[in-house]
């Protein structure tokens, strides 16, 4: 089992990602945003950070890296792909995931343990939670609030597509206290808070993040 | 050279919060007449030749903005 972790310049938490795909029990493959090659990893993980600076916006120029493209692809072919922070905002942009990721509604960066409600316990990267279950994982964003316009927020809930919501307060104004999205098969998925940062006792307020990249050793295997 | 303008600004129903804070500090300046603030991105954009609008319509909103949350405006020279 091959999981890549893609380094766009500006990525922070490239190196925590590989370091939970490891306690995982899979291979970490690191992977450069500029390169066409995938390396036949089995997923992919999009990290936080600042890709290129937040420049235009959050996550819009590593979008059209030539490595997201490819990740495009497979993605629509059923790979399963994360995106965590600015890997979510470039999930967004690159038209892979529903609604957008905006300036905090109170403009303050936050960074805190966040408690958060597993919605979907049935995608590639959640299904060794359960639904409904309470995990805490930092949240560290200043440009972390969920958008949409009405009408798709509504379709966004309908099809059941939010997978994580804040729990015991919003950091960001996100609306319907939406944390991440998954899409409709349910391969892709993006949040705004940091499982890989809540991997092991000696680092992170919790364990709680690891079941992201165990599950998704059960997704790949059962495809 | 000629110059086109591109103008990205949050859709109406999207709240803008850094807008809102120019808004209170007006206020705050005694501006009182100014009833609301929307803060958006100009770009301008020198192209070679005759700038071809299909084109730029579709660098707009393609990278300028993100049209699920942004409207874009676009002024040629010809405009």
């Amino acid at each position: 089992m091959r999981i890549g972790v893609i380094t766009f310049p500006g990525s922070l938490d490239d190196v925590d990602a590989v370091r939970a795909v490891r306690l995982a029990g899979a291979e970490p493959v690191a992977l450069w945003h500029a390169s066409h090659d995938l390396e036949d990893v089995d997923a992919v993980v999009l990290p936080g950070g600042f890709s290129y600076g937040d420049y235009l916006r959050a996550g819009a120029i590593a979008a059209r890296a030539p490595l997201v493209q490819d990740v495009v692809d497979r993605a629509r072919s059923g790979m399963p792909v994360l995106g965590i922070c600015n890997g979510f905002q470039v999930l967004c942009e690159a038209g892979l995931l529903p609604g957008a990721l905006t300036r905090n509604g109170h403009l303050h960066f936050r960074n805190r343990d966040q408690a958060l409600r597993i919605q979907r316990a049935d995608t590639a990267w959640t299904q060794d939670y359960e639904a409904g279950q309470r995990i805490v994982v930092p949240v560290k964003n200043g440009e972390g609030r969920y958008v949409a316009a009405p009408a798709d927020l509504d379709r966004i809930e309908g099809e059941g597509r939010v997978a994580v919501r804040y729990l015991e307060g919003n950091p960001n104004g996100s609306m319907r206290d939406i944390a991440g999205v998954t899409s409709e098969n349910g391969r892709v998925v993006g949040l705004m808070p940091h499982p890989e940062h809540a991997v092991e006792d000696l680092t992170g307020p919790s364990t709680d993040g690891l079941g992201f990249f165990t599950s998704v050793l059960k997704a790949v295997v059962s495809a | 050279m000629p110059r086109v303008v591109v103008d990205v600004v949050l859709k109406p129903e999207i709240s803008d919060p850094q807008g809102q804070a120019v808004l209170g500090a007006l206020g705050r300046l005694g501006h009182d007449g100014v009833r609301s603030v929307r803060q958006g991105k100009h770009f301008v954009l020198e192209v070679d030749g005759t700038p071809d609008r299909a084109e730029l319509q579709q660098i707009a909103e393609t990278l300028l903005a993100n049209p699920v949350i942004e409207d874009v405006e676009l002024r040629l020279p010809t405009d």
